[in-house]
């Protein structure tokens, strides 16, 4: 169950992480199909891409709104990464608004109330998200809670763990393995480890 | 109870949820627009784009929206279904989404014409306003403009008997 836990949340992180590389290599993408191209500046960076837009600060801004919402052709992606053709037109769109002074909070208000809470990926936290933004905390708690206790039984086991009481014969075993070595009366068995074995050649010779 | 089920009771409890999210279809997104008045918009219509055609003419009736495409392979699927829709009484508007206006002519002439008219979206920009994502769909509305039930996909017969036509049957009612 804890590993499952883990594992689940391990794999979320990584689905996490690879989001966010897909999503730092759109810029090109997001650009308009008809924007014109500036010419390539000397002054650039080499291996650095130039946007492609005539509004480098608009495009920024477009690409932080549409980081946030969800593509809902395919649904893992965002409206930044994908190339579904809704994706275009919400893209298109959202540049459209941004241009005519919209804010990021507008432009994601707009889009929530055609597609529902479902297009950001960060939905806003009430009764019906508290799963989605205290589950995994919860599951990881209710995990670790699990580990403690097992380890706290584990110690106190040890802890009451009783030695037997010895019988005449194994005192007095005890007392000749602590005088003379293992070759004492007690027969060890001629397998009973490589290490023990080598002791006891080692003593023949 | 023995310790030794709890191991076996969290599979059962995991397998369930696993179980539950496997009937669901991930693709059928709950619309916001449900109960609130239908987005107005005014379109040129197919058949002449020198008219055009707006959300509020419909006022009065009980009517659906179809939003489709002569591109779109599933609206050819449901065609049957909308056309026993249209035969029954029921008045259909349809939303030619993102389509080119001598496509989508020739697509009705080849497969029938079920609709009251058609308006076309070509930018898709009303679409937007309706939270389109996938062709077709189709959106009932009332008497007082307000969308009651959307139907995201194929319309398929369990739906038009069990929900869309009882639904229809009462906001007519009503």
């Amino acid at each position: 169950m804890l590993r499952a836990c883990m594992m689940a949340l391990a794999l979320g992180a990584g689905g996490m992480v690879l989001a966010q590389d897909g999503a730092s290599g759109s810029t090109a993408a997001t650009a308009p199909p008809s924007a014109p191209s500036p010419a390539p500046a000397p002054a650039a960076p080499a291996g650095v891409a130039r946007p492609n837009a005539a509004d480098p600060e608009l495009e920024r801004r477009l690409i932080a709104v549409t980081k946030e919402l969800r593509c809902l052709v395919c649904q893992n992606e965002s409206i930044a990464d994908s190339h579904a053709d809704l994706a275009v037109d919400m893209r298109n769109e959202i540049r459209e608004q941004l241009k005519g002074g919209m804010s990021e909070r507008q432009v994601l208000d707009f889009m929530v109330a055609r597609y529902g809470n479902f297009v950001r990926f960060r939905p806003p936290l009430d009764w019906t998200t508290l799963a989605l933004w205290f589950g995994p905390a919860l599951l990881m708690l209710a995990g670790l809670g699990v580990l403690l206790s097992q380890l706290r039984q584990r110690r106190r086991l040890a802890a009451q763990r009783v030695i037997p009481e010895l019988s005449d014969a194994e005192r007095a075993a005890l007392a000749a393995l602590a005088t003379r070595g293992p070759a004492g009366p007690i027969d060890r068995p001629a397998a009973a480890g490589p290490e023990s074995s080598g002791q006891a050649r080692r003593n023949d010779g | 109870m023995s310790r030794a089920w709890l191991p076996l009771a969290g599979f059962v409890v995991l397998a369930g949820f696993l179980g539950i999210g496997l009937t669901l279809n991930p693709r059928e997104v709950p619309s916001p627009l449900i109960g609130k008045p239908a987005p107005a918009f005014t379109l040129p219509t197919l058949a002449d784009p020198q008219k055009q055609f707006s959300v509020d003419e419909a006022k009065g009736e009980v009517w659906l929206l179809n939003v489709w495409a002569s591109w779109c392979t599933p609206c050819l699927e449901e065609h049957p279904l909308i056309e026993a829709l249209s035969k029954k009484g029921i008045p259909i508007y349809g939303l030619n989404y993102k389509d080119k206006d001598p496509a989508a002519l020739a697509w009705l002439r080849r497969y029938g014409d079920p609709y009251r008219l058609s308006v076309v979206d070509p930018t898709g920009r009303v679409g937007i306003d309706y939270g389109v994502y996938g062709t077709p769909e189709t959106y009932l509305i009332d008497r007082q403009g307000v969308i009651r039930f959307k139907h995201v996909g194929p319309l398929n017969p369990q739906v038009v008997e069990r929900t869309l036509l009882p639904l229809i049957e009462k906001l007519r009612a009503s």
